[in-house]
């Protein structure tokens, strides 16, 4: 029987605002040639490949038919999750604990850049009935669940900018990262309004990278690789789309998928036994409402550690050391998977500059963006 | 409870309480635009395309010469190594008769039928070609295995898309033997 699943290789391409230069096909291999030379395997030897995306962001309807050739999955079981890259990791773990596979490849990308009109694309997830008639931006719904954090947990609009500050400095340090950049308070404060409290600085820009890990089961994990990242929790969960009846105070789906999790990896007291967290900060506030939902720190509490430096890298719980979405940038699908990415190289001992000593826990979290309810959780350690 | 009771309900209705608008629905007509990236393999094979050109990539682990081309083998998985011109004839592969349009409009009595077709391109790999139109002859004439030739646009109005082939037409009799069989071998690296 199967006792645990690692992650056995990854490979990533970077991300940058803009890939003018290669086609999706292209940018896909890359990150995948790069993760089966890590994992010291050949696509041939892959029991089965996952992929994520939605149709509306490539481009193409079934977009799940033009994937094999760049992960190497030409005539061999492979299938599209149409969600986050952790929900795909999710269905790669169980597939593995099935026993019937041995090794999955997973793989996710964004090509954001090739969506010309991007406002239009993501208003097009609104109810069509009851919420797009009304014409509001879709950063409206964000707009929307801000007030509403601030109004409960009483945080405010600076603590929120500060999370862009930290964000955009830890990217610098990551080479991987689009939007680094030495900013203020004042700056986020300063720009452009967007559907208040929201301004531009508090919404990640969208990047463009592919990304693919290798998972493995325990005894394929061991003769493959010196250092397997084990995962130990994961969990998944969705609140109703209905945005006249959403929780919009506590991010609920954050919560119950992080309790899912918990619960599998054993753990009671996660704010004491998480190393390090890599979550969602598509917007500045989502950083501070996920940590309380997430149980790294009480309700109203998140505010105090963004204050106090406590998630800094220097502090007791780093948080979003990549630089996060705000630094990294937006990836849609593929936004767990830089979580994850990160998580592996701080769990090897591999993340260079922005390297956390002595970590062995890690949790990555995903949310998929406004309208979305949807929330994942991943935990990995190197023990 | 029965199972009637989980029942919501409604109001029967009649073919013409649709045709009368008593059938309430919400349209919503996106404005979605994407451009893709076209990227090093295909960027490079439509600038051919404008040249009045097919390029191919080569493989050298599979030996395979491959149409479209790709940077990366998907077999081998790894880069490909070096670009090839191949010739703009070739055999059909297989090919239909279509008497409705891409949206699966019926073409009107005076159209004639579009055919799209599969060509195996003279130069590349077996197996290996385009997808394209033919042309030029009566659709009852074209077989498979049928040696044709690419119409170009006039190299003015080409723009670096697979449109730049207006179809592909058979190949008189005669004129079959200078564009005759694969070249030998892997031919001349091009930069
Ligand atoms: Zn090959």
């Amino acid at each position: 029987m199967v006792k645990r699943v690692a992650v056995v290789g990854i490979g990533t391409t970077g991300f940058r605002p803009v890939t003018p230069d290669v086609s999706f096909r292209e940018l896909i291999f890359e990150a995948a040639r790069k993760a089966y030379t890590d994992a010291g395997i050949e696509p041939s030897e892959i029991d089965g490949f996952i992929t994520t995306a939605e149709d509306f962001m490539e481009g193409y309807s079934i977009a799940d038919e033009y994937c094999p050739d760049q992960i190497g999955a030409v005539l061999k079981p492979t299938q599209t999750i149409p969600g986050d890259f952790i929900q795909g990791m999710a269905t790669g773990y169980m597939m593995i604990m099935t026993g019937a596979f041995r090794t999955i490849a997973i793989e996710a990308h964004s090509k954001a850049s090739n969506m010309r009109n991007i406002g239009e694309l993501m208003g097009f997830a609104q109810d069509p009935v009851y919420n797009r008639p009304l014409r509001e931006t879709p950063h409206a719904v964000a707009g929307l669940e801000m007030t509403r954090y601030l109004f409960e947990s009483a945080a405010s609009s600076e603590q929120c900018a500060q999370v862009v500050v930290k964000n955009k400095k830890n990217a610098m340090r990551n080479p991987y990262a689009a939007f680094g950049a030495e900013i203020t308070e004042g700056d986020v404060l300063a720009s452009e309004p967007i559907s208040l409290p929201l301004h531009r600085l508090d919404i990640a820009p969208h990047a463009d990278g592919a990304v693919v890990a290798v998972l493995a089961d325990e005894d394929t994990a061991r003769a493959l690789c010196e250092t397997p990242i084990w995962i130990e929790g994961l969990g998944w969960s969705t609140d109703t789309p209905t945005l006249e009846m959403r929780d919009w105070g506590e991010a609920a789906y954050a919560r119950l998928a992080a309790e899912m999790a918990y619960r599998m990896a054993g753990i009671g007291n996660p704010a004491a036994l998480i190393d390090f967290a890599e979550i969602c900060d598509e917007y500045s506030y989502k950083e501070l409402q996920h940590m309380e939902a997430l149980k790294l720190c009480m309700p109203g509490e998140a505010a105090y550690m963004i204050e106090s430096g406590a998630t800094s890298y220097q502090g007791e719980l780093p948080i979003n050391i990549s630089g996060g979405a705000l630094g990294v940038g937006h990836l849609f699908e593929a936004s767990g998977a830089h979580k994850i990415l990160e998580l592996v190289e701080q769990l090897r001992g591999n993340a260079g500059a922005r390297q956390i000593p002595d970590v062995n826990v890690g949790l990555a979290q995903v949310w998929r963006g406004v309208p979305t309810a949807t929330g994942a959780v991943a935990i990995l350690s190197n023990m | 409870m029965k199972l009637e009771d989980f029942e919501l309900g409604g109001t029967q209705l009649k073919a013409s309480d649709f045709k009368t608008g008593k059938v309430l629905t919400t349209e919503w007509k996106p404005d979605l635009k994407y451009a893709w990236d076209n990227g090093v393999a295909i960027g490079r094979y439509l600038a051919e395309f404008k040249e009045g050109r097919i390029i191919a990539r080569v493989c050298h682990k599979c030996d395979r010469i491959m149409l479209p081309p790709r940077m990366f083998c998907e077999l081998c998985f790894r880069p490909t190594d070096e670009w090839m011109y191949v010739k703009d004839t070739g055999v059909i592969n297989t090919f239909s008769i279509a008497k409705v349009n891409w949206d699966a409009s019926r073409r009107g009595p005076k159209e004639p039928p579009l055919l799209p077709a599969v060509i195996e391109i003279d130069g590349a790999s077996e197996g290996m070609g385009i997808m394209h139109m033919l042309g030029e002859a009566d659709p009852k004439d074209f077989k498979i295995g049928m040696k044709v030739k690419a119409v170009w646009k006039k190299p003015e109005d080409r723009t670096g898309a697979i449109t730049d082939i207006l179809y592909f037409k058979p190949v008189a009799a005669g004129t079959e033997d200078k564009n005759k069989g694969r070249p030998e071998g892997r031919g001349k690296e091009v930069r």
